[in-house]
């Protein structure tokens, strides 16, 4: 049984089509990343599988149970964390917890509300209330309210927007922890190093479609190359569809090898083209993501990347 | 696990009575204290001109349950709007679409506790104008009276429910109150019985749903009514039926809740 699989999601939202038939599966105790840029569509999805918003076709299940038709068992299985920071201000960080449990039908919660709150370093603000609570603290206590029923599926939408680096360092220990107890985990973020060190495998969205999906090392490694960030006047047309990123005089080219390289500086010889400042950088996550979404700009029907069949 | 479900409501109810007794000074307190204003302002000035059920009811002793079930039905309304315009706004409404409650749980917690926010302060503003009020004051038929207060509670909550889902701005929902509720509430015979009204306005009233929840609860305490009891609590019986199927369509569709 998968933990989620979404067949043909299609959702519009007056002229804009959020999603536009995507089909995903996650495999139960995966470490799954969900990327894409403001608008693609990864909160829909999410929201989507979380019985938050209807899909106009397709069907989605969270570990078999259909996220309509069944969805008691269906949203029991899953815990979400969401994108926006919410908190009922009427009440304490335990008693937010305790009423959190109590809606999946648990009482007397209290030994893992009690290991939540050590978890996310909230012991000490048990019995504070909700609204003194700083956005850091207030983001661990949705991680909390998430986690409350044992989900054994956990999405995380954005869940470190906001949070120190000391305490994100903590967080994802914790949530690597759950993944090891078999729990699954579907991330979201706009850190890509996050993704890059946390994620088995990630799907990358851009307007609504699936336009990458696979393993993180064969992301990674499919689009080895170089990333060469070159500060000039201008860039000769023809290098043009090479580029990545454009700030001003700084442009990110994506070049296949160290030949394509000594082919781009004999180009701005020719042109006579100053460069100001050249520099290289190793193949990461975000250069991955970037040249993804670069790439499938220049079609109108965004094509998956890199497709891998599900085993 | 069926023991399982149900908890699900429960706290949710539980929630929606902490939510308003947490700030029970403005939630309680406060309509108790207008009400009493009401009666002492009214009371002083129409005691002596106002003749009701044909002068067997001195009026300030009429007033009292007016005052009593205006403060049900508004507390009522008050509780279930305010909560879900409030969770809706600032976005903790996630908190309750996103665990396994059917759209029957939402709405019981929700109008549940309606219910027992607009008893509490019916019970509060009973005792406190029963305390100063000059005329007493009979209970003829207690269980008429209970019987009106729960089903009109219930009514004004699933009303509470329906604006609570249908605003999406506190001055929308501000709306729905003023120019719906407030005017079927005053106009409903708080303060007058309706035949003393001229004939227009007199058969006008029957057509308000509102006069037969107040009319209703009068008898249970003075065993004197404008309409039969029966009648009042078959009319107020299908109002809340027509009333709950509606909310409960739009909480099974997600109508401005699950987009």
């Amino acid at each position: 049984m998968h933990a989620v699989e979404a067949v043909a999601i299609a959702r519009r939202f007056g002229t804009v089509q959020a999603l536009a038939g995507v089909d995903l599966v996650v495999r139960e105790g995966e470490f799954f990343g969900l990327l894409g840029p403001n608008g693609a569509g990864k909160t829909t999805l999410i929201s989507i599988l979380a019985g938050l918003t209807r899909a106009d076709r397709g069907t989605a299940r969270i570990l078999g149970h259909d996220v309509v038709a069944d969805y008691r068992a269906a949203r029991r299985a899953l815990g979400v964390v969401p994108q926006e920071l919410v908190f009922d201000p009427f009440f304490t960080v335990r008693e937010t917890l305790r009423i959190q449990s109590g809606y999946f039908g648990l009482r007397h919660n209290d030994a893992w509300i009690d290991e939540l709150l050590h978890h996310l370093d909230l012991a000490t603000k048990a019995d504070a209330n909700m609204r003194s609570l700083s956005g850091g603290m207030k983001r661990r206590v949705l991680v909390g309210q998430a986690l409350v029923h044992k989900p054994p599926v956990i999405v995380l939408d954005e869940p470190t927007a906001g949070v120190d680096v000391e305490l994100r360092q903590s967080l994802w220990a914790f949530i690597r922890k759950l993944n090891g107890d078999g729990h699954t985990i579907i991330l979201t973020t706009h850190y890509l190093e996050e993704a890059e060190a946390l994620c088995g495998r990630i799907a990358m969205l851009k307007a609504g479609r699936i336009v990458a999906l696979d393993t993180t090392q064969n992301l990674l490694s499919r689009f080895a190359g170089l990333t060469v960030r070159l500060s000039a006047a201008q860039l000769p047309d023809a290098w043009r569809p090479r580029l990545l990123r454009e700030e001003g005089r700084v442009r990110y080219l994506g070049l296949a090898d160290y030949g394509e390289l000594e082919r781009l500086l004999a180009a701005l010889r020719e042109a006579g083209i100053a460069i100001d400042e050249l520099a290289l950088a190793e193949t990461d996550l975000e250069q991955v993501f970037l040249r993804i979404m670069a790439g499938s700009e220049t079609t109108d029907e965004a094509r998956p990347v890199v497709m891998v069949p599900e085993a | 696990m069926r023991q399982a479900l149900a908890a699900g409501w429960l706290t949710l109810f539980h929630k929606e009575l902490l939510r308003f007794w947490k700030v029970a000074f403005q939630t309680i307190a406060a309509p108790v204290l207008t009400a009493l204003l009401y009666l002492l302002i009214f009371s002083h000035v129409l005691e002596s001109r106002v003749a009701v059920f044909g002068g067997q009811v001195r009026y300030t002793a009429f007033l009292v349950p007016g005052l009593v079930m205006m403060s049900v039905l508004q507390n009522a309304f008050a509780n279930a709007s305010s909560s879900l315009i409030q969770s809706k706004i600032t976005g903790n409404l996630i908190f309750v679409l996103l665990p396994p409650l059917s759209p029957l749980d939402m709405y019981a917690a929700y109008v549940l506790g309606a219910i027992v926010r607009g008893l509490t302060v019916g019970v509060g503003v009973l005792v406190v104008t029963l305390f100063v009020s000059p005329a007493p004051v009979s209970l003829a038929h207690p269980l008429w009276a209970i019987a009106f207060a729960v089903l009109g509670s219930a009514i004004l909550g699933t009303l509470g429910v329906i604006a609570g889902i249908w605003a999406d701005k506190f001055d929308e929902l501000a709306a729905f109150q003023n120019f719906l509720i407030m005017p079927l509430t005053f106009l409903s015979g708080v303060f007058y019985s309706i035949h003393s009204l001229p004939p227009f306005w007199e058969t006008l009233s029957h057509f308000n749903p509102f006069f037969y929840m107040i009319d209703g609860f009068r008898y249970g305490f003075f065993g004197l009514s404008d309409v039969a009891p029966a009648r009042s609590l078959a009319l107020v019986g299908a109002a809340a039926v027509f009333l709950a199927a509606l909310a409960l369509a739009m909480l099974a569709r997600g109508y401005k809740l699950r987009h």
